[in-house]
């Protein structure tokens, strides 16, 4: 039965892939009307004018450059020409230092904030205040205090990660049920034994949903931090491709950010389901 | 009758416990005061009384979970300060956790009495106690894999395995079903009477208390619940469950719980028998002989 239900939602999505790819290929041929021009004037203008071909590119323009770009991932030609595995590489592990700093601060702090009712009302001005601004509103200060567009980024990163995990942290913890706290308790459990031993693995599936919604953020904001600071990573590169007119590439770092996107969700849900309890 | 006391032979003893809540609208409501009771080492005891009268907020304090405003449990000649693997617990929910298997819930248990166990040993013990409530085979299995019965089995083999000097329930049986209920009551009062486990028990089931328990103590409704009286059980130690009422004292003694429970926990209060000390509650002995019904004289 959910064999079935998969095999058709499969044959559904290949055929609303085909369709969308269709559509797009028979919405970017030959538009046919020419203008008939002065030729001085014409290279101005453009093959859109010229030629009639539309300046978006069809499908198979982009698996064609796809297939360029798989080839030879990681060339590196000077500053502005670098592969796109390159690119990639950059913005990963942009992300993942970025995020890890967040982890290695959020958790603990979460814990305390979770564990102790003073705490969580005496910081929660601060995090209220601090959650809801844009990751991007930081980018001038980091860049006038640290001095280096890529730590900047890298702090971009770990500011916009912090919340999530942060809040859910803390809210996990404050509600691990009170029965699990009291057979601790009835057993004289120490405290640093039951934080890892009680506490941490109770909490383990909300942390990890605050974990997969900064991973989230971070990569949306890593694209746009790049953007900013330049230089490298895939943000950059669509602005660069944006500047060199090759829509072909844009097109194509759309898409590779959605895998990448999805691949990063994906592995935190896989962890998330390791510490996941029936209950 | 006098007002001497001795802790002789009194392996717990509730020394005018008292528990206040701050009311909604200012002032406090009084769960219960001046409470006064003791259990004998190796006895089995349950307590009885309407849900509001401040049987949990007892065990609970008997568990060191919560510190009664006034007043002192004493175990085993020292006050009760907090909790203590002494005093194990089973709770009403099972309380399991779900991410450990049976052995890693029984485990974690052993390994909190003995921290300088080796793996192995604690291994040993935890398996010799899941074997012990019938659960040999599922050890691996996780919380969530089990039955209600299972589960409040592996909370037993649990509270077991610390070998406490007393076990404290509370309304261990109440979610499971009848059957369950009835294997469950064979397997405790079996572990009980070869290992001669003191135990404290909270119940609402007559037919359960009249079972497990030596000594039954009734509660009256809060709130400022009383100890009305302590009854001892007067059938025989080796009484079945299933013949329990062939038990010539059975209906005598049951029929002395139900009424206290349907009329008594409310009056008793107004019409307080003369003689009545809150320090020395009266024990009863219900029998089927046409004996006077209760005897005042505190033993």
């Amino acid at each position: 039965m959910s064999n079935n239900l998969t095999l058709r939602a499969s044959v559904l999505s290949f055929v609303i892939l085909a369709l969308f790819l269709a559509a797009w290929h028979i919405a970017t041929r030959q538009t046919g009307a020419v203008a008939n021009m002065d030729p001085e004037y014409a290279k101005l203008m453009g093959l859109t004018a010229t030629t009639g071909k539309s300046a978006m590119p069809g499908p198979f323009d982009v698996a064609a450059k796809i297939w360029e770009h798989l080839k030879n991932p990681f060339y590196d030609r000077g500053p502005n020409d670098k592969g796109l595995g390159i690119q990639l590489a950059f913005s990963i592990g942009r992300v993942m230092l970025g995020y890890m700093i967040a982890v290695c601060v959020a958790i603990p702090t979460g814990f305390v904030i979770g564990m102790s009712p003073l705490m969580s009302k005496a910081l929660n001005p601060f995090i209220q205040v601090m959650k809801p601004i844009s990751p991007l509103a930081w980018m001038p200060l980091a860049l006038y205090t640290i001095k280096d567009s890529s730590i900047s980024a890298i702090f971009v990163i770990f500011i916009c990660s912090l919340w999530p995990m942060l809040i859910n942290t803390a809210f996990g913890v404050a509600s691990v049920r009170k029965e699990w706290l009291n057979v601790a308790r009835t057993l004289e459990v120490r405290p640093i034994r039951k934080a890892f031993t009680v506490i941490l693995p109770a909490a383990a599936p909300t942390i990890l949903t605050g974990m997969r919604i900064s991973i989230g953020i971070a990569w949306l904001v890593i694209v746009a931090a790049e953007m900013l600071v330049g230089g490298t990573g895939i943000g950059y590169f669509v602005w660069n491709e944006w500047n060199n007119l090759s829509i072909v590439n844009v097109i194509i770092s759309i898409l590779v950010i959605g895998l990448v996107g999805m691949l990063l969700d994906q592995a935190l849900a896989r962890v998330a389901r390791l510490v996941t309890y029936p209950d | 009758m006098t007002l001497t006391y001795n802790n002789e032979d009194k392996f717990i003893s509730i020394e005018g416990i008292a528990r206040r809540y701050p009311k909604a609208g200012g002032g406090e409501t009084t769960i219960f005061d001046d409470l006064w009771f003791s259990m004998n080492r190796g006895e089995f005891s349950c307590i009885i009384g309407h849900s509001g009268c401040g049987k949990t907020t007892v065990l609970n304090i008997l568990a060191g979970l919560e510190l009664p405003e006034d007043g002192v449990a004493v175990v085993d000649g020292k006050a009760i300060e907090g909790p203590s693997l002494d005093r194990a617990v089973i709770f009403q929910s099972h309380a399991l956790l779900p991410w450990r298997t049976v052995l890693g819930n029984v485990s974690f248990a052993i390994a909190s009495k003995w921290p300088n166990w080796s793996q192995e040993k604690i291994r040993d013990q935890a398996m010799r106690f899941i074997e012990k409530v019938g659960l040999k085979g599922s050890e691996l299995k996780k919380p969530a894999e089990l039955s209600g019965g299972m589960k409040q089995r592996v909370g037993i083999a649990r509270a077991l395995s610390i070998e406490p000097k007393i076990l404290l329930m509370d309304e261990p049986f109440s979610a499971l079903d009848a059957l369950t209920r009835g294997t469950l009551q064979d397997e405790v009062r079996r572990i009980c009477l070869e290992t001669g486990q003191t135990a404290f028990m909270i119940t609402h089931d007559v037919d359960e208390a009249i079972y497990l328990a030596d000594r039954i103590v009734l509660m009256t409704n809060g709130p400022g619940a009383m100890v009305a009286e302590i009854v001892e059980n007067p059938l025989p130690r080796d009484r079945g469950r299933i013949d329990l009422h062939k038990q010539p004292d059975y209906y005598a003694l049951r029929n002395h719980l139900i009424d206290f429970l349907v009329t008594r926990s409310r009056s008793f209060k107004d019409a307080i028998p003369e003689g009545y000390s809150k320090r020395h509650p009266p024990i009863v002995r219900p029998t089927s002989a046409p004996t006077p019904k209760a005897d005042l004289s505190a033993a």
